[in-house]
């Protein structure tokens, strides 16, 4: 019994199988617990999917190599997803026109203060170059950072690491945040979440309303053009 | 959902292939977005089944970033020995971004007398 047990374990774990099951169910559990506190920002579905799995990661012995084989099937779909932005996009395409300029202005703003805060506040903290690096590019999307990441210096799965817990700081805190501003303005609600938060941020707007997912879409999308060209410039200060 | 997810994939095919062939500093999929845009735009709507694809899609936006955040394991030392400056640093510049950004968006709609479609409190 408990070899045959051994023997389907050392069969499942060299296949991709097992961990892309495994990072489905971790997330549909995740989710049925966000629907059920009512979508509570602070059990965000990444953060609890991500602790699920590394503990059982860590309990299983496996290495993270072997997990992504699994997983990569998952993390492929980013790229379509983004490209599918252009439908929420294109319906509200009206709104996104009227309130460009204050909308670039914003993403101007909002932009910088990610990178400089991240940068500034790490380095007065004694945080290494490497660290700073891998740091900067934080709140724009994945494979974006990570090629921003790897242009400066710093450790391109460093940063993929930071990337989405931003995202999910970010996700759990735009909702909090903006109502103690006591901004009700969707577009404003959405757009500042994906500029701060990227995919998670867009993702949790989404959640609440379809105007702010757009909103929030459009400063993922817009967000990795402007922080790829600054963060160059931005890094050269500190180095 | 076929065609849909085909079509989406070829936009994302161009986007990289052209971002290789002339060197762009712009993400393949972010310039597929652009493209799929411009079809869409050229065609005055979105077909029939590209919708609820999209939708479904960006419904479950979340699950898509959870293989990279498992990452999170092959950093733990690295993010044992800098905590302090990695946690001040991501929730600092999360708050400051998230009220720069909504603020500096709010003053810039007023400023240009834009609307407040905010009736229903979030």
């Amino acid at each position: 019994m408990i070899t045959e047990f051994t023997d389907i374990w050392v069969y499942l774990r060299t296949g991709p199988l097992l961990w892309l099951t495994a990072t489905l169910a971790a997330y549909v559990a995740a989710q049925w617990v966000y629907e059920r506190a009512g979508l509570n920002p602070l059990l965000n579905p990444v953060a609890l999917s991500v602790i699920l799995l590394a503990v059982l990661l860590t309990v299983t012995g496996t290495e993270y190599q072997t997990y992504f084989e699994g997983a990569q099937f998952v993390h492929f779909l980013l790229g379509p997803a983004t490209i599918a932005l252009a439908v929420p996009l294109y319906s509200h395409f009206g709104k996104v026109r009227a309130v460009i300029i204050p909308m670039l202005v914003a993403l101007l703003a909002g932009a910088v203060t990610a990178v400089a805060t991240a940068v500034g506040v790490a380095a007065l903290l004694g945080a290494s170059y490497e660290t700073l690096a891998s740091l900067a590019p934080k709140s724009v999307t994945t494979p974006i950072a990570m090629g921003i990441s790897e242009r400066i210096g710093g450790l391109p799965s460093l940063t993929a690491v930071l990337v989405i817990l931003t995202g999910i700081l970010g996700a759990m805190l735009a909702t909090p945040v903006l109502n103690l501003l006591g901004i009700t303005d969707w577009k404003a609600r959405g757009f500042a979440a994906g500029v701060a938060a990227h995919g998670i941020g867009t993702a949790r707007a989404f959640h609440v309303s379809e105007v702010a997912g757009t909103f929030a879409g459009i400063a993922m999308g817009l967000n990795g053009l402007v922080t790829a060209f600054l963060v160059p410039l931005l890094i050269d200060w500190i180095r | 959902m076929l065609g849909a997810l085909t079509a989406l994939l070829l936009c994302q095919l161009i986007g990289e292939a052209v971002v290789r062939l002339f060197d762009l500093p712009v993400p393949g999929p972010v310039l597929g977005l652009v493209l799929l845009l411009g079809f869409l735009a050229l065609r005055k709507g979105i077909p029939g089944e590209l919708a609820p694809t999209a939708n479904g899609l960006l419904k479950h936006l979340s699950l898509l970033f959870v293989p990279a955040g498992v990452g999170v394991l092959q950093h733990l030392q690295r993010i044992q020995a800098e905590w302090l400056a990695l946690a001040a640093a991501l929730l600092v510049s999360s708050v400051a971004t998230i009220i720069v950004t909504a603020v500096v968006m709010r003053a810039m709609m007023r400023l240009l007398k834009l609307d407040d479609d905010g009736e229903e409190t979030p």
